[in-house]
């Protein structure tokens, strides 16, 4: 826990001291991942212990290549761990059927489905939606997502496509078939990475609403530190590859967050000391 | 309105370019006066086509039957091919080097062995259209399928979808494009696999029509053989344009988009 003093901001956030809090919904348990064999192998994640608890909002820091992508495609199930074990809902991971939502910097919406279609993917693939698709595909699903295109600002944009979108638009459309399907667990790499400074921070807020209204469990990969302590309940920093978590910060700043919070003492001061330590990962002296 | 004006000033444009080509032709032969026999004009072409349609009908009806099922049943085999290439890096690696072999094969030589099976007539002159359609079919739907973005398939993977929701909803689509290019490609390429089987071993067709007019040193018969496949290629072709927009229309955007 760091020394900023709740004090100054509205108590810190009732989640962190819920006393429901059992087994955590994402476990992992020195687990860590080598690419290669032999003389080729590179050791992308250290074995790592990380417990992320339901509803929590994680951000992973750390130089470029440390490893932060890989933990999230460990939680995802796309790739294994080489050694130790990943638990998600409790269970060795991909035994239990997690609804998971992803997002990366590249939007990657289809260019031959409009936005709502775009968004509406999901519902055809995950239960209990798709087998409920053709009934629901221009009811119910049809006014789900227009539902969150109006959360997230692009209202009226559901029958263009892609190509008719600027970036931080389909960033926009990106985050929302991320979440049509209300997944329990959010994982996001870098989401707004390509997007301009203004347009981040606009997203942010929606970001931060979304996750307070819904409450999924995000898991966020980011560059931008004033991103992480923004929008995370606790943010894990990471050291130069092969990474391992070398801190593990909780953000006390009461929700919701503004942008002009963003400029106290306090959460410069955090941003401040992630970023030495970031530096100091990235030197080698952690 | 005034885009569509240029449009169709365009279109005009490049309409006289085309007969402006006839003509040149045509004035060329009468300056220099190039013999019949070595090079008809246009116009004399055209009168030996109307000439002698009646005769020419039966053989263009046999030729365009005989492309079709070779094309048809080409794009059948293409696209099965090309969708195991696509989705199986095994299937890849093993199947990639033979069809290359196999296309490098020129396919005058594969005609006789095909004769030698089926008999000289209709059938080899299918399988000889069939097997020269399939490479680029193969290749093109094996391209389009194995280029999906891997985070789009790490989305969707995340999803819980199996191979075939993946297949289905995303690769297919994006396929759509690449196949339709080499079915452009491959009917034109189907008539030379027709005419040249019909051209070694068999007694109907355009090619064994042109093969009998020059041995008669009936050039603008020749001649006309030929407009007659260059216009049935070109039809082909058109046909195919326009399946592809309602179809892929989206990945050409932009032309639509600079039109307005």
């Amino acid at each position: 826990m760091m020394a900023a003093k709740p004090a100054a901001f509205a108590p810190p956030a009732p989640l962190l001291t819920s006393p429901e809090r059992v087994r955590p919904l994402i476990s992992l348990e020195k687990a860590g991942v080598t690419f290669g064999r032999g003389a080729n192998a590179v050791e992308a994640l250290t074995p790592t212990v990380l417990d992320i608890e339901k509803g929590d909002f994680i951000a992973l820091v750390g130089p470029s290549g440390c490893g932060k992508s890989t933990i999230l495609r460990l939680v995802a199930n796309l790739i294994r761990a080489t050694t130790g074990h990943v638990f998600v809902g409790g269970r060795e991971v991909g035994a239990e059927r997690v609804g998971i939502g992803m997002a990366f910097q590249n939007p990657t919406m289809l260019p031959w489905l409009r936005i709502r279609d775009n968004i509406m993917l999901p519902l055809k693939i995950v239960e209990p939606f798709r087998s409920e698709f053709r009934a629901k595909r221009k009811g119910e699903f049809r006014d789900r997502a227009e539902a969150l295109l109006e959360v997230v600002g692009l209202k009226g944009f559901g029958d263009k496509f892609p190509w008719q979108l600027s970036g931080g638009m389909l960033q926009r459309a990106n985050l929302c078939r991320a979440l049509i399907h209300d997944p329990a667990l959010l994982l996001l790499d870098e989401p707004f990475g390509a997007l301009d400074q203004f347009t981040r921070e606009e997203l942010w807020a929606i970001l931060q609403k979304l996750w307070m209204d819904r409450r999924p469990t995000v898991l966020l990969v980011t560059h931008d530190l004033r991103e992480a302590a923004f929008l995370a309940t606790r943010v894990c920093v990471m050291s130069a590859r092969p990474g391992r978590i070398v801190a593990d910060d909780i953000v006390p700043f009461a929700r919701p967050r503004t942008l002009d919070m963003t400029f106290e003492p306090d959460f410069v001061a955090l941003t401040q000391r992630l970023r030495a330590l970031i530096v100091d990962a990235r030197t080698g002296k952690v | 309105m005034d885009a569509l004006s240029e449009r169709t000033r365009q279109r005009l444009k490049s309409g006289l370019l085309i007969l402006s080509f006839f003509v040149i032709w045509e004035v060329a032969c009468i300056v220099f006066k190039v013999s019949e026999i070595i090079l008809p004009r246009p116009t004399v072409v055209m009168g030996a086509l109307v000439q002698f349609f009646p005769g020419i009908r039966p053989h263009l009806m046999q030729t365009l039957y005989t492309t079709l099922v070779g094309f048809g049943l080409g794009v059948a085999i293409g696209v099965l091919i090309g969708a195991v290439i696509g989705v199986s890096r095994v299937a890849y690696d093993t199947a990639y080097p033979l069809l290359v072999g196999f296309s490098s094969i020129p396919k005058v030589a594969v005609v006789p062995i095909f004769v030698l099976w089926f008999g000289a007539g209709t059938t080899p002159a299918i399988l000889t259209s069939m097997v020269i359609c399939i490479f680029p079919i193969v290749v093109n739907v094996a391209t389009g399928l194995a280029t999906t973005e891997p985070e789009l398939e790490d989305v969707l993977k995340a999803l819980g979808a199996k191979k075939f929701d993946i297949l289905w909803n995303v690769s297919l689509p994006r396929a759509m494009p690449y196949f339709f290019a080499s079915l452009k490609v491959a009917i034109t390429l189907a008539f030379v696999g027709t005419v040249l089987s019909e051209t070694v071993a068999s007694n109907r067709g355009i090619g064994n029509l042109m093969m009998i007019a020059s041995s008669n040193f009936n050039v603008p018969l020749v001649f006309a053989g030929l407009f007659l496949l260059a216009g049935l290629g070109v039809a082909l072709y058109v046909i195919f344009s326009l399946i592809e927009r309602r179809v892929a229309g989206w990945a050409m955007r932009k032309q639509d988009f600079a039109m307005g």
